[in-house]
């Protein structure tokens, strides 16, 4: 079976419908999946519930989606830089479920491999725990945290051979790692489509079977949030 | 408060911090004073920070011609890479935090009550940014250091009887550094004890400025 699509449009049609639930990669703009989020914004879908680490900035990244009022609920862990986001979260336009960045990470994972639920001991005592069962094994208490399985996920890796096998590079892996797991569609955009054979098996991040669909989404130009450097000592 | 002595400044209180790193330790720092603990690891202690976007190893800035979008830190700044650094997604980061794999976390706060409880992540009535990893950090990490002033820029003190804000974590913090002081305890059942004090600062200088309760 095919999985490769010539662009993000091609490769997202038919999954798209309003009201739906997306799993989406990236930490900051760091390996987010932007040609993917670009053709969600082109189709004009609504209603969307994303489970993202952050929402972008404004108008770059899933910052798009909330500028197009398409997301009715974000489930994220942080969302500061971005102005747009914090009118829609004042004007109570936008819904947002803020969960701690471990917890979000493990909910997909969880999802992803048929676990619908955890303890965990973060946010035991805190806000994060009003609503939910608390247990106590061995004399510490842990919270009841659901896993998240979403109706499509969009993940943004390095390089995918045809049959979809995938590679990340450096940190952009993130919360794209977890992600790709979380759904029965995860659409992935690479840098790289390469042969079948050319990516040592030993050395695959994500294997072909959860990778349904794949586009090159090259050429890329990566945005960075905080451009820091240090000086060459002088000889 | 006017009179009211400074003590350490923010690159002393991370060098007091960095006093407590142990060599073959795995340590994250949070962001602003925390960063600055990275600049004062004592000689002969190897340290291997972890950056909870998903990896191991942090390295320096990098020069202007090697700066990497995909190569950046918690605080989304451009870093380098180190030659045993090791990269992984963000479910294999938070396991190792969650599950007591790090030795040390430094952080600051807004709030620290007598009981060890901590908030550093919102104030009612103000934008919410959210947690990030803050609350995986303070519950998993094996020791939770504080670097904080000792008072809030206008003069309210931050290690209190109860903490006002909603928390962060409850009963969580092991050591609390300010520019006034060190305060530490030996568990989690035990009072925080007063240790050290900056130059020029006494005790009837901390004891004006901290409303929690303290052995001496």
């Amino acid at each position: 079976m095919k999985k490769t699509f010539t662009d993000a449009v091609a490769a997202l049609d038919g999954v798209l419908h309003d009201g739906m639930t997306i799993c989406c990669g990236g930490f900051g703009l760091s390996g987010m999946p932007e040609r993917l989020i670009d053709a969600i914004e082109a189709s004009g879908v609504k209603d969307l519930t994303i489970a993202s680490n952050n929402a972008g900035i404004d108008g770059v990244g899933l910052g798009k989606l909330l500028r197009s009022r398409q997301v009715k609920k974000m489930i994220s862990s942080y969302v500061g830089e971005n102005k747009e986001f914090e009118r829609q979260y004042l004007s109570g336009e936008l819904e947002v479920e803020f969960c701690p960045q471990g917890t979000l990470a493990e909910r997909c994972r969880a999802g992803g491999a048929g676990i619908p639920g955890f303890y965990t001991k973060t946010g035991v005592g805190t806000q994060v725990a009003d609503g939910k069962e608390t247990k106590n094994f061995d004399g510490e208490d842990y919270i009841l945290e659901r896993a998240i399985f979403a109706d499509l996920s969009i993940i943004k890796g390095w390089k995918a051979d045809e049959a979809g096998n995938l590679i990340f590079r450096k940190t952009a892996r993130n919360f794209n790692e977890p992600m790709a797991t979380s759904s029965y569609m995860t659409v992935a955009e690479v840098e790289e489509i390469v042969p079948v054979g050319s990516i040592d098996p030993d050395q695959i991040h994500i294997p072909s079977i959860y990778v349904k669909r794949l586009i090159c989404g090259a050429p890329y130009e990566k945005h960075i949030e905080f451009r820091m450097t240090r000086e060459r000592e002088s000889a | 408060m006017t009179d009211a002595p400074k003590g350490w400044d923010r690159n002393q209180m991370a060098a007091r911090a960095a006093q407590e790193l142990q060599d073959g330790f795995y340590v994250n720092l949070g962001i602003g004073i925390p960063t600055l603990v990275a600049n004062h690891i004592p000689d002969g202690v190897e340290v291997t920070l972890q950056s909870e976007n998903g990896m191991l190893g942090i390295g320096p800035f990098p020069y202007d011609d090697q700066v990497d979008a995909d190569l950046i830190n918690a605080g989304k700044q451009t870093i380098s890479e180190l030659p045993q650094s090791a990269y992984f997604g963000s479910d294999q980061s938070f396991a190792m935090i969650r599950g007591g794999h790090i030795d040390l976390s430094v952080l600051g706060a807004m709030e620290i009550s007598e009981n060890g409880d901590i908030a550093n992540w919102m104030i009612p009535g103000k934008m919410i940014k959210g947690m990030g990893g803050a609350m995986d950090l303070v519950a998993g990490v094996k020791k939770i250091i504080v670097v904080m002033d000792h008072t809030s820029k206008s003069g309210e003190p931050k290690f209190i009887p109860e903490c006002t804000l909603p928390l962060t974590g409850a009963n969580s913090v092991d050591m609390i550094i300010t520019n006034l002081c060190v305060f530490q305890r030996i568990d989690h059942d035990s009072p925080f004890q007063l240790i050290e004090r900056a130059p020029d600062v006494s005790e009837a200088d901390i004891a004006a400025c901290t409303p929690a309760n303290y052995t001496t």
